[in-house]
């Protein structure tokens, strides 16, 4: 945990990464950059997925509705502070020439998006039964 | 850009990627934003919905300003400086702001 709170020191202090180790070739930041954006994306996709449940599944009971959403933007938020939390890391791993993080996200986030898809099927199949 | 010359340039053209990543996550940025908006507007105008909104549109605009910023120092030379930590903690927290307001709206 104290190292969370020390990487979310270098989320804004730039001097600081730039202080470890060997500036690396560009084309590993680049590319440690472009899989920031893209997991970037996914956050705002989920989050956009949350507006979706809203506006266009209305005849779903509240609860649903709200919780479907809100599980929705809460993977956007995690994944989108992830996203530079992970960056952070695999910068720092360049930097020092160590092995890129490990990280259980990924599959973590497969079940999370797996267990709301399963949900939207049962409730949207239950909505037209019922 | 638009040179014909090929010495300076990275083979892989990885600023070129780069940049094209970041237009593809404001892309991204500006679907959440419309999301935002056409919920507002269906859920009837209320003040704090339209509030809600504005802030929305201030946080793409925020994301837009980081994402033009960047491409732009892409786009200048065939070296680029590595992405500033402050730069990639702005666009994250674009999107978690983003989420928040979804919250507002959605419930």
């Amino acid at each position: 945990m104290s190292e969370f709170v020390q990487n979310i020191r270098l989320w804004f202090a730039p001097e600081q990464v730039r202080d470890e180790g060997d500036t690396p070739d560009y084309r590993f930041s680049l590319a440690n950059e472009r899989t920031f954006l893209a997991w970037l994306r996914t956050a705002l996709a989920l989050i956009g997925g949350g507006f979706a449940v809203d506006q266009f599944l209305p005849d779903l009971r509240w609860a649903w509705r709200v919780g479907l959403a809100l599980a929705l933007l809460g993977a956007g938020v995690l994944c989108s502070l992830r996203a530079v939390n992970h960056w952070v890391r695999c910068e720092r791993a360049i930097r020092r020439g160590e092995d890129l993080p490990a990280s259980r996200f990924p599959a973590l986030l497969s079940l999370v998006v797996a267990v709301v898809a399963v949900a939207m099927v049962v409730v949207v199949l239950a909505g037209w039964a019922g | 850009m638009g040179g014909v010359s090929t010495a300076g340039r990275d083979p892989g053209l990885q600023p070129e990627r780069t940049r094209l990543a970041w237009r593809r996550t404001t892309l991204s940025a500006t679907m959440a934003a419309v999301l935002a908006v056409k919920t507002v507007l269906h859920g009837g105008v209320s003040a704090t919905g339209v509030t809600v909104c504005a802030l929305c549109c201030v946080l793409f605009l925020g994301f837009l300003a980081v994402a033009h910023r960047r491409i732009r120092a892409l786009a200048a030379g065939p070296r680029p400086s590595a992405l500033a930590p402050r730069h990639a903690t702005a666009a994250a927290l674009c999107a978690v702001a983003l989420a928040v307001c979804a919250a507002a709206l959605v419930v």
